[in-house]
């Protein structure tokens, strides 16, 4: 069966406003809803930014004088929340995803650009109840985690707010899954190979499967513990004979695959830059495909190590543990991977690359600490302290954030036809790389001598290291001022940069740049071998 | 296919510039398993409770099988009634699967009837412990999609008729999509019928 799709997008392009106003507007150009991500996510990241810098701030003494302790952990709750649902998740897949993925099938949008719409403007809504929560009674106050009994004995309104908003945010990260899916599986142009995509292509299609297969299992047990504080059943409250563990167990089935659904496409735009900055093909396409799916398979088995210190049986424990120690082998093949790639390249040093590289440090060094606490008699010491914290950190931030700004540098003359500031992009690589790691590697210090996190006060002798730690967050959060400095002075001056700035062969930079509507102008170009870099290019 | 609506699909084919598969059913396949998948964590929860959180006295009940039971035949038969109605849809006759598709709602109101027949004459309610908890928990939730199925099939009836309906053997995609999820809804049912009835 057929679908006419040409007299619907002269509809389309008809109905839609133009200009600045069709960001604001239920676009359904996948690049418009890329770029709505994008910058509802940076929002969202300086709401949850500002919010981690009221925590340091807090931290800086170890009394708690800055705000009270339950207000800390509002705050922590949302600078949690916010930032893994509506700034990493949304802005890893849905925004690079959306603006990238219908390029490297060959296709003029995605397969259901109305689910995609309905996808994003569920997020801005879900987002400020969650942030507005805040004023109603306090916000929710259990940490991301939700773990009853706490969510189930502090304060109701703002925990339901906190649960409705993350059932939205589902929703929306389950929508864009399924058309992430159907978009790489069946929209692909006639002639591209599975194994001809761009590793970007196959990260998205992981961390799909991914998102399709563990969501659903958290928003049936937030369902569950809304019933809990709502309806005064026993779920997960031990007075009603309910057990906390199986809200554990459910919880992590989603939110140990969500580490990957964070860093997996990550994974996949660092494939996609290296070659681009190094002129060199990806090295070992066939290994990396293998590894992901490997990641997303042994990804949904793995979430008990989480739970090595809630009453979790010996056998449990050893299966979980040989289960994550797994991971690190195609985790481990990547990073090879994207060493070898740069390996005798011609490296071009610009924001994009160092970002990257950054990533590769900080990844490398947030797996390893992973590694470590996989392992049970380890992860019984400095469970629930600050090596966790750190350990978390370095991947969230250090893999995923990292890649995002990376991203921002190697594709915003895709999106504008602008270059961006080369000075101010290395100026803010060198606060974020100094910052990040000043802030974070003193918390393994931390964690390892026994401070415990998600508290607002600490014993006085760890006052030295956490003040250097405020003082590497305090960097950070200066590290957005040449940035956004960066992107509006681009935006309004900056050089032009032509279709193709950095000679990339992958198919987006294969048409004008920005790029029309429906994406080519005429056919979409086969692209047999995106990272044919080092090679005699054969014109037509 | 007669000549004349074989020519008028050549000419449609070439206004066409890039024409594509049709691939609504597989998103839909796609959310399915996703549902399915929430239903899954309802089950190991169930079964989770099952296994380590003994009840307290008097708190073990023997379900009544003759209502679930019944609940079962139902839904199977208008699984069977909902593929008469579509292989009626693919013989050009609408009348006659109008006439199926509103048998097939009439069955799913007669479960969700039954089904709260037996809510009501249950001797625990939501809050008295575990057990109760999740035994409406999940006969809810399902009895949700079951609900959610009854109105599509009510609007895919009224879509299917002769005179104006949007469906007909040219346009089946509705009337299959809400019978995949129909489908998959008496599938699920089956599933708790043996975990939450039988086990």
């Amino acid at each position: 069966m057929t679908i006419l799709i040409n007299s619907k997008n002269e509809q389309k392009e008809s109905l839609q406003p133009k200009g600045l106003l069709r960001y604001f507007s239920f676009s359904l150009d996948h690049k418009v809803i890329g770029i709505q991500y994008l910058v509802c996510g940076f929002l969202f990241y300086l709401v949850g930014g500002s919010l981690a810098s009221a925590i340091r701030i807090e931290l800086a003494s170890p009394m708690s004088d800055f705000m009270p302790r339950d207000v800390y952990n509002q705050v922590l709750t949302l600078h949690g929340t916010i930032m893994i649902f509506l700034w990493i998740v949304p802005v890893v897949n849905g925004a690079f995803g959306n603006y990238l993925i219908p390029f490297y099938v060959g296709a003029r949008d995605m397969a259901f650009p109305r689910l995609n719409a309905v996808a994003f403007w569920l997020i801005p809504p879900s987002g400020l109840m969650l942030i507005t929560s805040y004023f109603v009674d306090g916000a929710a106050q259990a940490g991301w985690t939700a773990y009853p009994p706490l969510s189930i004995t502090t304060p109701q309104s703002g925990q339901i707010i906190w649960i409705l908003s993350v059932l939205l945010l589902g929703g929306s990260s389950i929508f864009g899954g399924i058309n992430f899916i159907a978009t790489i599986l069946k929209l692909r142009r006639p002639g591209l190979k599975l194994m001809q995509l761009p590793m970007y292509c196959w990260a998205m299609l992981g961390t799909s499967i991914l998102v399709v297969l563990s969501t659903p299992v958290l928003a049936g047990t937030l369902i569950l513990l809304s019933f809990d504080i709502v309806a005064n059943t026993g779920f997960f409250n031990p007075v009603l004979g309910g057990n906390v563990v199986v809200y554990q167990h459910l919880f992590w089935f989603y939110s140990h695959p969500a580490v990957y659904i964070m860093v997996l496409p990550a994974f996949g735009l660092v494939s996609e830059i290296l070659p681009v900055h190094c002129r060199k093909p990806l090295f070992g396409y066939t290994t990396m495909v293998f590894s992901i799916m490997g990641i997303v398979v042994l990804g949904l088995v793995v979430w008990a190590h989480h739970m090595f210190t809630s009453g979790t049986p010996p056998w449990m424990r050893l299966f979980f543990t040989i289960a994550t120690a797994f991971i690190a082998v195609p985790t481990g093949i990547k990073f090879f991977n994207w060493v070898a790639t740069m390996w005798g390249g011609k490296i071009s040093i610009n924001s994009a690359m160092l970002f990257s590289c950054g990533f590769i440090l900080n990844f490398v060094f947030g797996g390893i600490t992973g590694v470590a606490l996989a392992q049970v008699p380890f992860d019984i010491h400095v469970h629930d302290t600050y090596f966790v914290v750190a350990h978390f950190h370095y991947i969230v931030y250090g893999g995923s954030v990292f890649v995002i700004f990376s991203s921002i540098y190697h594709w915003f003359p895709k999106v504008s036809g602008k270059l961006l500031n080369e000075k101010l992009g290395i100026l803010h690589f060198a606060i974020t790389f100094i910052g990040f790691n000043l802030c974070f590697a003193p918390q393994h210090w931390l964690g390892l001598n026994g401070m415990p996190r998600r508290v607002a006060e600490y014993d006085p002798q760890f006052q030295l290291i956490n003040q250097i730690s405020s003082v590497g967050a305090l960097l950070m959060a200066v590290s957005t001022i040449p940035f956004l400095l960066n992107i509006f002075l681009s935006i309004k001056n900056g050089r032009k940069a032509g279709d193709n700035p950095w000679n990339a062969l992958t198919p987006e930079w294969l048409t004008s740049s920005p790029p029309p509507v429906e994406n080519w102008e005429g056919e979409a170009p086969l692209v047999e071998e995106p990272y044919g870099y080092g090679k005699p290019i054969i014109s037509e | 296919m007669t000549s004349i609506e074989k020519s008028s699909e050549i000419k449609k084919s070439l206004e066409i510039e890039e024409p594509h598969e049709d691939f609504r059913m597989f998103g839909l396949i796609t959310f399915l398993i996703a549902d399915g998948m929430t239903f899954a964590g309802f089950f190991a929860a169930y079964l989770t409770y099952k296994a380590v959180n003994p009840l307290p006295e008097g708190a073990i009940y023997e379900l009544e099988l003759p209502i679930p039971t019944l609940n079962t035949i139902l839904l199977l038969v208008s699984s069977a009634t909902f593929h008469k109605a579509g292989k009626a849809l693919a013989n050009k006759k609408n009348i006659d699967s109008q006439k199926w598709l509103l048998f097939t709602a009439f069955l799913g109101v007669t479960f969700l009837v039954c089904q709260l027949f037996e809510y009501f004459h249950l001797p625990f309610s939501l809050t008295d412990n575990l057990f109760a908890s999740t035994f409406y928990a999940l006969t809810g939730f399902h009895g949700l999609h079951v609900t959610l199925g009854t109105l599509m099939i009510f609007i895919i009836s009224w879509q299917t008729r002769s005179n104006g309906g949007i469906i007909s053997y040219k346009n089946k995609f509705p009337l299959e999509a809400v019978e995949l999820y129909w489908h998959f809804v008496d599938g699920i049912w089956v599933v708790l019928f043996i975990i939450l009835y039988l086990l």
